[in-house]
């Protein structure tokens, strides 16, 4: 059954995780788009101090739309995760060991997952209405003129995801398609 | 000769942005369910019953069924009897920011695609104006997400490739597409035309019903044979793995040159909105 995923992320925990598993996460985790990362990479080259703490810290990439009065947050669903290959390496270097979002990743990134111990974790795109529910808490902790793609510091409880790329670079979206194919080639 | 407000077409304009945003369209959500009764694929089956959970708590919860509330392209078809009071793209555009705003969607579009600051309203709309007969305008929104229009893509094939250089085509962008876009995929494909009226197309054909067929049995065929062929792939819902790969193939045609045979595609996701009212 799923596994219960506490954060902080330690890195023996990132590097249990196999590609495949169905996780519950739970606790704080950040959110960060293209622009998010844009600017934390910056700080990192100019040396200066960063606005959340990377280590075994879980990045979200998600910009949610706005919360209607009374809600924690909006429909909040993962986007791509490519777009942040050209970042993520930087990052885990820097002590984050979790990743949420969809869609493939370059050879950097998981280069930098197995050298470091980090997971990347995919959530279902398009269905931020149902994962809206998972989150208790947000609140906006840098970059607020960033707006949707501000940080936030998000609380979440049995967040459904499932590992996509482990440690050792197992990769789910071939692993699966190949087991699906091969499974209606034998049945055929 | 008829006449209407430019009024009217902000207050259409601003609800149809909500409603297409918080209620998944009902031949999208048949799709999905006619792809669960077909899915034997265990993990594939468990995603496609979030995706359609997710329809209902949107509605439940009057919350968009997917942050990523995309750009506003608004299609109009304008009856050339008629005639529009005020300033028609700005009336538009105020629809847009007005819907946007008070529907608290989320603001997506930058001012400059370089300098890449928000303009904080997701103004403006891709606008498309059509003149037609009679005295109506029928007004289109669809909100575009981009996980997917950015794994769409245009080829200027040379007109000897022919009805398999097409196929291949379609193919390719899928395969290339793999788990990004947010498969189940719904595959808007153009044929014909100049460079820019086959990527127009394309789009279009993402606005027709998900269980119609192209009206040209010739095309209708191509449409059943390309799905088929796109959920033999493999990739699955979310990429995970399975058969449901596409809910739909819709290919749109038009006359093009004799040297020419441009083909767009036009990628969607599962959360393919779209909602017409006819003024």
């Amino acid at each position: 059954m799923a596994i219960s995923v506490i954060t902080p992320l330690t890195k023996e925990m990132a590097r249990s995780l196999k590609a495949g598993d169905s996780c519950l996460l739970s606790g704080v985790i950040y959110t960060a788009r293209d622009a998010a990362h844009k600017r934390l990479c910056e700080l990192i080259e100019q040396g200066k101090e960063l606005p959340i703490d990377l280590r075994d810290s879980v990045i979200y990439f998600v910009g949610p739309t706005p919360a209607k009065q009374g809600a924690v947050i909006g429909s909040a669903g993962p986007t791509t995760s490519y777009r942040m290959d050209a970042y993520s390496p930087a990052l885990i270097a820097r002590g984050q060991t979790g990743m949420v979002g969809k869609g493939k990743r370059d050879t950097a990134v998981v280069e930098a997952m197995k050298e470091h111990g980090a997971v990347y974790f995919g959530a279902i795109g398009g269905c931020g209405a149902l994962l809206a529910d998972c989150i208790t808490s947000c609140e906006v902790v840098a970059y607020e003129d960033l707006g949707a793609e501000a940080i936030h510091r998000l609380t979440v409880e049995n967040f459904p995801v499932t590992v996509i790329i482990d440690s050792e670079g197992n990769n789910l979206y071939e692993q699966g398609r190949k087991q699906y194919l091969n499974e209606t080639n034998k049945a055929r | 000769m008829r006449e209407i407000s430019a009024q009217l077409i902000t207050q259409t304009v601003k609800r149809l942005c909500i409603d297409a945003n918080i209620h998944l369209p009902t031949d999208v959500k048949e799709a999905l369910a006619a792809a669960d009764g077909e899915e034997t694929w265990p993990l594939a089956k468990e995603t496609l019953r979030y995706i359609k959970q997710n329809a209902e708590v949107a509605v439940q919860n009057e919350m968009p069924v997917c942050q990523d509330t995309g750009m506003a392209c608004v299609f109009l078809k304008i009856g050339q009897d008629m005639h529009i009071d005020g300033n028609l793209t700005e009336a538009v555009n105020e629809g847009v920011r007005q819907g946007y705003t008070e529907g608290m969607l989320r603001k997506s579009v930058v001012r400059d695609p370089l300098d890449r600051v928000n303009t904080g309203d997701n103004t403006p709309a891709v606008l498309y104006t059509e003149l037609v007969a009679g005295e109506h305008v029928e007004i289109t929104v669809a909100p575009k997400g981009f996980g997917s229009e950015n794994m769409s893509q245009i080829a200027m094939l040379p007109p000897s490739a022919g009805e398999q250089g097409v196929r291949d085509f379609v193919l390719k962008v899928v395969e290339e597409a793999g788990p990004n876009p947010c498969p189940p995929i719904v595959v808007g494909v153009g044929i014909g035309g100049t460079f820019d009226r086959a990527a127009l197309l394309a789009k279009q054909a993402l606005l027709r019903p998900l269980g119609e067929r192209n009206r040209d049995p010739y095309y209708a065929k191509m449409e059943t044979e390309l799905l088929e062929s796109i959920n033999a792939l493999g990739i699955g819902p979310q990429g995970l793995g399975g058969k449901t790969t596409a809910l739909a193939v819709n290919i749109e045609t038009f006359p093009t040159h004799i040297a020419g045979l441009p083909v767009a595609v036009n990628i969607n996701c599962h959360v393919t909105r779209h909602k017409t009212e006819v003024l």
